[in-house]
């Protein structure tokens, strides 16, 4: 159920953010969603795409230090009280956050899907089935990009 | 020249008369001295005694000042590899002193003096702020840093000596430095020529000025002439260079006198000849060169032939004032790597250690030096490799906070530290350049 995301470091400097993007975009490489997390000195850009190992390969022969993490894709009811009936899933369950964000793939109208980096991604993914979340495959979200 | 020595306004402290020796007796007591402490330092230092031997020399051959150049060299890795104590020529008993400055790594080096030594280096210190013309009546607000640096202490001990009223602030706190100078109406200033004009710009800012301040005794960094006229012109007072180093016995081994043309170096304590770095040959006056220098009177740890890495010159000339000590020009680079950082002496060696000490492996990284407001910054650019790179920012800050933790602990200064991405650090001809220097010193 895990989905693979790419996790790139950015300096904080003009060109910093559309150098990765374009050499994702010249290997014909899609981005299924994306999110930027910055701070006074440096970014750090999250990128979720379908050939991972292939962006991956592509990123790092072109010198960008990238790390590979596990996301888990949540559907949360997309109604008012949804998503604090899932962070309070996670909270009986005893799950971490680390950081999460939304995804630009989702089903319009019925849900959001929102990606969650955990402390202990195969540990909180059965507790969160069992609680009933229901959690996105790769195969399921990249169908709906 | 008798009359002059009185410590009065206008005269000179009766402990500058060695500055104003004739050659011929200067000589005559450099050699006395030279031939004890080499003995002294051939009994009791294991390390020198077996260099002698190495090269199948006795103290009993140096018959003249000449043969000085024949004993061998005193290196500051000497000082780490015998660390802390193994330089000593006193048993602890007889040292009342220990000061610490700066090693090449991780470790500081140790230096220590017996009581007489301590009255050696107020002497110096005496004559050194007599030859600024500063005696009793004056106020001397002395903020060099008091602690294992020998700058405080150092300054400290040869301004009661003087018979000077101190003020013992000791280093930062500009606010509080600017409230004193102007309420304890500081005659004189004690500090590096950087913090000078960090302090003259505040000054400005706050609208203050120096009424009675009218000399600065400057020194622990290299600095220019720019800078010299700056200071002088914006704080309105004569600005004295002056020269040492903990290893021979802190501030005290040179100091321009009024002319302000080259350092008269106290030359009845503290030998020098100047070499040709590359092949450690001994240089006429006049050649540009490295300094080395010998301890003539020290007990506690004597320096036979000190590499001090500074490059400067003797000025063959007399200087006009009287003093018949020789001078060295104003030192303006070194012939290794040290940076001298706000008076603290950094070698990127020392970075390389931290960093290698957090990381496990060495980063490519690299020392960018600037002067901000007069005041010195080291920062510290290390590039991201994946092996250390994490996607959750807490943990890339706590990395960042690690480095500069590390290098703050090993370096003895605050820097900062900033992560760039891999491979924008400039690499000339596969080896990196280390260090970026804008100070424009």
């Amino acid at each position: 159920m895990k989905i693979r995301q790419l996790s790139l470091f950015l300096e904080n400097r003009p060109g910093q953010l559309r150098f990765p993007c374009k050499v994702l975009g010249d290997a014909g490489i899609d981005i299924v969603t994306m999110s930027l997390a910055d701070t006074a000195q440096f970014g750090i850009l999250r990128l979720v795409v379908k050939e991972w190992e292939r962006a991956k390969a592509v990123l790092d022969a072109a010198g960008v230090v990238v790390n590979v993490t596990e996301v888990l894709a949540v559907d949360v009811p997309d109604r008012p009280g949804g998503l604090a009936a899932v962070l309070d899933a996670f909270e009986q369950a005893g799950v971490g956050v680390e950081y999460m964000y939304a995804s630009a793939a989702r089903e319009r109208g019925l849900h959001a899907t929102l990606l969650f980096r955990l402390e202990d991604p195969d540990r909180a993914a059965k507790l969160l089935e069992a609680a009933g979340v229901k959690l996105v495959g790769p195969d399921e979200l990249f169908a709906r990009s | 020249m008798s009359s002059q020595w009185n410590d009065a306004p206008g005269g000179f402290h009766p402990a500058s008369a060695p500055d104003f020796l004739p050659r011929r007796e200067l000589a005559r007591l450099q050699l006395g001295r030279l031939q004890s402490v080499v003995e002294r330092a051939h009994a009791r230092v294991e390390l020198f005694r077996r260099r002698m031997e190495e090269r199948g020399l006795s103290p009993a051959g140096v018959r003249s000042l000449e043969d000085l150049g024949r004993l061998p060299f005193t290196v500051k890795t000497d000082l780490r590899d015998t660390y802390p104590f193994g330089l000593f020529a006193s048993p602890m008993e007889r040292i009342v002193r220990l000061h610490a400055s700066s090693g090449t790594t991780g470790k500081p080096i140790v230096v220590a003096y017996t009581e007489a030594d301590l009255r050696v280096w107020t002497s110096v210190m005496v004559r050194t702020f007599a030859a600024c013309g500063l005696h009793r009546g004056d106020v001397i607000q002395n903020a060099y840093g008091y602690g294992l640096f020998t700058g405080g202490l150092g300054a400290h001990y040869g301004a009661e000596a003087l018979g000077a009223t101190v003020i013992p602030i000791s280093g930062g706190n500009t606010e509080r430095q600017l409230m004193v100078l102007q309420d304890f109406g500081a005659t004189a200033i004690c500090c590096t020529p950087s913090y000078m004009i960090h302090l003259v710009e505040r000054a400005r800012e706050a609208g203050i000025s120096f009424e009675r301040l009218k000399v600065g005794v400057f020194g622990a960094e290299p600095w220019t002439e720019e800078m010299r006229r700056h200071i002088e012109a914006a704080a309105g007072i004569r600005a004295h260079d002056v020269y040492g180093l903990s290893e021979i016995i802190g501030p005290g081994v040179g100091i321009e006198c009024e002319r302000r043309d080259g350092l008269h170096l106290f030359e009845d304590h503290f030998y020098p000849e100047i070499i040709d770095p590359e092949t450690g040959e001994v240089l006429p006056d006049g050649a540009e060169g490295e300094l080395v220098l010998t301890t003539l009177s020290k007990e506690a740890m004597p320096m036979i032939r000190y590499r001090t890495r500074d490059i400067t010159s003797l000025i063959p000339e007399p200087c006009a004032c009287g003093r018949t000590l020789r001078r060295i020009r104003r030192i303006g680079r070194r012939s290794d790597d040290m940076l001298i950082i706000r008076g603290v002496n950094v070698f990127p060696s020392q970075v390389e250690a931290a960093l290698l000490a957090v990381e496990g492996t060495l980063p490519h990284y690299q020392i960018v030096l600037a002067r901000v407001h007069g005041l010195d910054e080291m920062e510290v650019q290390v590039e991201v490799t994946p092996e250390v790179f994490s996607d959750v920012i807490g943990a890339l800050e706590a990395l960042r906070r690690r480095l500069e933790a590390a290098i703050d602990h090993v370096v003895g200064i605050r820097v900062k530290v900033t992560l760039v991405a891999p491979r924008t650090l400039a690499r000339s001809e596969g080896k990196a350049k280390r260090v970026l220097d804008r100070r424009n010193v």
